[in-house]
């Protein structure tokens, strides 16, 4: 083990001046600097994505309400999905997985650090990109506006004939060059996570998170092609004289479908696999016993990865595919609900006979559990193809994606971030402020997203700007926006968290939750160089084995 | 739009379709119901008896690795719900998506466009808009309504909950559906797939009609114009309709609009031969009034921004005499 470093007041070197600060960080290469990077990205478009969610909110308190006109509230939904996508997490998830895997597998930093830094900064002009069209992009009616299509961009919308101006090139281009940076991390991971373990960790002795992380990266660039593809078609229609989607010419409006689905349900498990792994390492700690069935969980996310290649066309249910196809789809999805299941079953067997410590971190991974399963349970609904012609877009649809995106995603990245934070900082979050967050959220999140589900299976359909009164939607829709302004001040709550630790925090030492993999085995921050001595392990729980030399891990296993 | 027939809520079918869906959610809802309360039942039981305590402080608990058989009674289990769950959804998507179109079936065709619904009947001669009206099913006897849906410009989509799922409505690619709904009223639903900026206002009212009351709506809706006695409103003087029509057929409205029996015969906006027959205008965003006709000749942004027709630019005689006209079209 590496030991803290003590810093002597008289010896203190000189303070840097902050632009040099400021160059290290923007050519950093270091995998810490470059997951930081990324989480702070995320959480200032956490933040403008959350703003432009609750103007959406405002606008949806009362039928005919004129807050926003019908064209800004359209670009404000474009732009919330796309942002919270794209541009919070993906890049808060690649920034923990970043930051995590090459010390939780003994390594110095990830395989290709430059690489590293460009898929950062690829991903970061995406993001530039993408709200430079709030300004630059110009419609047929004057200056400025951002793309307006939805975030799926259908085709023939997205074509000139209906989206003249350049908005939507916008959305293709910064999504492009992001993408870019998505597949950069994704091929970092894997060659990280194939090629540098440290002596003796064979894969089946890799964190779950590393696991994850490959698994998630595999996916990725499985799944951003089709989406790339699909966006140089978009361009070629616009602009080259294509008619890939231009149904007016025999073109089809179903095949970006495909192609964007084919991207799209993929990517959601690529934004909850690693979700998956944040739980898979906290709940073990925090129940005081190793993960329940380590091989099944790493078969159970494999499945998951493959079969979810399978099920794109649920979100296609309603388009008119035949009995056959729409069969098809309905039995992949439910199929990809058993290994989903299975995984919750795991984290029940690990809580199970253990001594469950309700810290912060740990209370969000049990949020996440109920409310994933409850996701997965309105997803199982929705499988069932007569049913989603039904729920399908519908509010009903949105509660589910909300549930999973917020309820178990978002739920998942804040137990990551108190869970972590001492190992970056060195410092604990506030215990107090922590669990005001988490029961203001958790109230919040469910005021919004349960009552949400219920103007859906009464008729009101997604992305509408406003409604009529006396549909059943009035008062509901109301309290969904109150719920929205208490997971605002939720979130207030927890960035001030973040700020205000990391000045006042308590000192939290190399391993301030007696947990047990190699992370927490180094500083409090990591040195630069992660490990001073590249370690060699023998179990999936090298801290166990060194703090109970009587029964370790490895006579087992 | 007013409903005459309660919440329009997938739970109150009013169609075979819709029914059939009903009966398959419900027992979707009953397994998903029970597996959430086991589950959501044992993490609870789990979070109380295994919490920690100040005794066990100190102890760490069995390291328990993992168990073959409970690993393989929760994969098996949960592979055998998915082949019921299979096997009642295969059967409603057939039955629902491969139903055969009996001879006597009602014919309509759905055309979606940015931001309206156009309807044809085919075999009945008609032209209408925003409103579909379609004869009652006797279970006994069904006479179901079968629609082809196309669309113009982009993708839309048809749902009107109480009558059944939604199917959307995508250019180049024809889809069909069917209801046979069992009672007379007004069913209300409006466009489900974002089709640009007034998406949120492409509503769409069903009228059921009795077997009696459909036969006079085809009647009335079969006449063009010209057969029928014009109908003055009281303040009303048969010139100043003239002087409206005139001011119709000579200015751009006779481009997107037609009216049986005159001079415009233009496709893209609603015909408008028997607009006063719909309690609506532009696709259920206002009630069919004078004062909202009016003011959505003069200026539509007012009513629906960014719907595609445009401010006609119409003087304030002009303005009058188009309206006292239209008001005539019923």
């Amino acid at each position: 083990m590496s030991s803290d470093v003590m810093a002597i007041p008289s010896l203190r070197p000189a303070r840097q001046p902050w632009v040099e600060a400021a160059h290290e960080w923007i050519t950093t290469v270091d995998h810490k600097r470059i997951g930081l990077l990324y989480i702070f990205y995320g959480l200032l478009f956490l933040v403008i994505a959350g703003v432009e969610a609750l103007v959406i909110r405002i606008q949806l308190m009362f039928p005919h309400n004129d807050f926003v006109s019908p064209q800004v509230f359209n670009r404000l939904f474009t732009m919330h999905g796309t942002t919270m996508i794209f541009f919070v997490a993906m890049p808060v998830l690649f920034g923990f997985v970043n930051y995590l895997v090459p010390l939780m597998i003994g390594a110095r930093d990830m395989a290709f650090p430059r690489l590293n830094a460009f898929s950062f900064w690829l991903t970061a002009l995406g993001g530039a990109l993408l709200y430079f069209s709030f300004i630059g992009g110009s419609g047929l009616y004057g200056a400025g506006n951002a793309p307006d299509f939805g975030w799926w961009a259908y085709a023939p919308l997205a074509l000139k004939a209906f989206s003249p101006g350049h908005s939507s090139d916008y959305w293709t281009i910064s999504l492009l060059v992001s993408g870019f940076g998505s597949i950069g991390t994704a091929v970092n991971v894997i060659a990280t996570v194939l090629c540098m373990r440290c002596p003796g960790m064979h894969l089946g002795r890799m964190p779950l998170l590393a696991w994850l992380a490959l698994t998630m990266a595999v996916l990725l660039i499985l799944a951003v092609a089709p989406l790339s593809a699909a966006q140089l078609m978009l361009m070629v229609d616009r602009y080259l004289g294509g008619h890939f989607f231009d149904t007016q010419a025999g073109g089809s409006a179903t095949l970006w479908m495909h192609f964007f689905w084919i991207f799209g349900h993929p990517e959601v498990y690529v934004l909850v696999i690693p979700c998956f792994a944040f739980v898979s390492e906290i709940v073990p700690v925090f129940s005081r016993k190793p993960i329940f069935g380590y091989p099944v969980m790493v078969a159970a996310t494999v499945c998951i990865a493959f079969v979810s290649m399978s099920v794109w066309a649920h979100h296609m249910f309603t388009i008119g595919m035949n009995s056959y196809a729409n069969g098809f789809f309905a039995i992949t999805t439910m199929a990809v609900g058993v290994p989903t299941g299975i995984k919750i079953f795991n984290w029940l067997g690990t809580m199970w006979g253990g001594r469950i410590v309700l810290k912060t971190p740990m209370l969000f991974c049990i949020a996440f559990l109920f409310q994933f399963l409850i996701a997965g349970l309105t997803g199982i609904m929705m499988s069932s193809a007569p049913f989603d012609w039904q729920l399908s877009l519908s509010y009903f649809v949105v509660a589910h994606f909300h549930y999973v995106i917020v309820g178990g995603i978002l739920f998942a990245i804040f137990g990551a971030f108190h869970y972590w934070y001492p190992k970056v900082t060195g410092r604990l979050m506030s215990e107090t402020l922590g669990k005001w967050h988490f029961w203001l959220f958790v109230i919040g999140f469910h005021v919004t997203f349960d009552l949400m589900h219920i103007p859906g299976m009464l008729g009101m359909p997604r992305r509408i700007y406003t409604y009529d009164p006396g549909r059943g939607w009035d008062t509901l829709n109301l309290l969904v926006s109150l719920g929205a302004f208490i997971q605002a001040v939720a979130v207030l709550i927890f960035v001030w968290n973040l700020v205000f630790s990391y000045w006042k925090g308590k000192r939290a030492g190399n391993d301030p939750w007696d947990a047990w993999t190699l992370e927490w085995s180094v500083s409090s921050p990591p040195p630069a160089y992660n490990f001073a001595t590249i370690p060699t392990v023998a179990s999936r729980r090298p801290l166990w084995d060194l703090k109970h030399p009587e029964d370790p891990d490895c006579r087992y296993e | 739009m007013v409903s005459s027939t309660g919440l329009s809520n997938i739970f109150a079918p009013e169609t075979t379709p819709a029914q059939w869906i009903v009966d398959l959610s419900v027992f979707v809802l009953s397994i998903t119901g029970i597996i959430f309360v086991v589950v959501a039942g044992l993490l609870v039981y789990a979070l109380w008896k295994f919490r920690a305590t100040r005794e066990d402080a100190n102890r760490e608990p069995a390291q328990v690795y993992g168990s073959t058989q409970i690993e393989l009674a929760w994969t098996v289990i949960p592979i055998l719900i998915v082949v019921v769950l299979f096997l009642a959804t295969a059967r409603v998507i057939h039955a629902v998506q491969d139903a055969t179109k009996p001879p006597n079936a009602l014919d309509v065709t759905v055309i979606g466009h940015q931001f309206w619904w156009e309807f044809r009947y085919p075999t009945l001669g008609i032209v209408t808009a925003n409103e579909l009206h379609i004869p009652v099913s006797d279970p006994a006897h069904p006479r179901p309504t079968f629609l082809k849906l196309l669309s113009a410009d982009t993708d839309h989509s048809f749902w009107i909950p109480q009558l059944g799922g939604k199917t959307d409505l995508i250019p180049n690619h024809p889809n069909t559906m069917w209801m046979d709904p069992r009672r007379a009223g007004v069913f209300l639903g409006q466009c489900a797939q974002y089709c640009g900026t007034q998406h949120g206002k492409m509503l769409l009212s069903v009228s059921v009609d009795s077997t009696e009351d459909f036969d006079a709506w085809v009647r009335a809706q079969q006449q063009h114009g010209g057969e029928t006695e014009v109908r003055l409103k009281p303040d009303t003087t048969y010139e100043s309709v003239l002087a409206g029509k005139r001011v119709f057929e000579t200015t751009a409205c006779i481009n997107c609009h037609a009216i049986g029996g005159s001079v415009a015969n233009g496709r893209y906006g609603p015909d408008l031969t028997h607009f006063m027959s719909r309690k609506t205008l532009a696709s259920g965003a206002v009630a069919n009034t004078t004062t909202n006709l009016r003011l959505w000749i003069e200026n539509p942004e007012a009513i629906k921004p960014g719907s595609l027709m445009p401010a006609m630019k119409l003087n304030d005689a002009d303005l009058d005499a188009v309206v006292r006209y239209m008001e005539t079209l019923r």
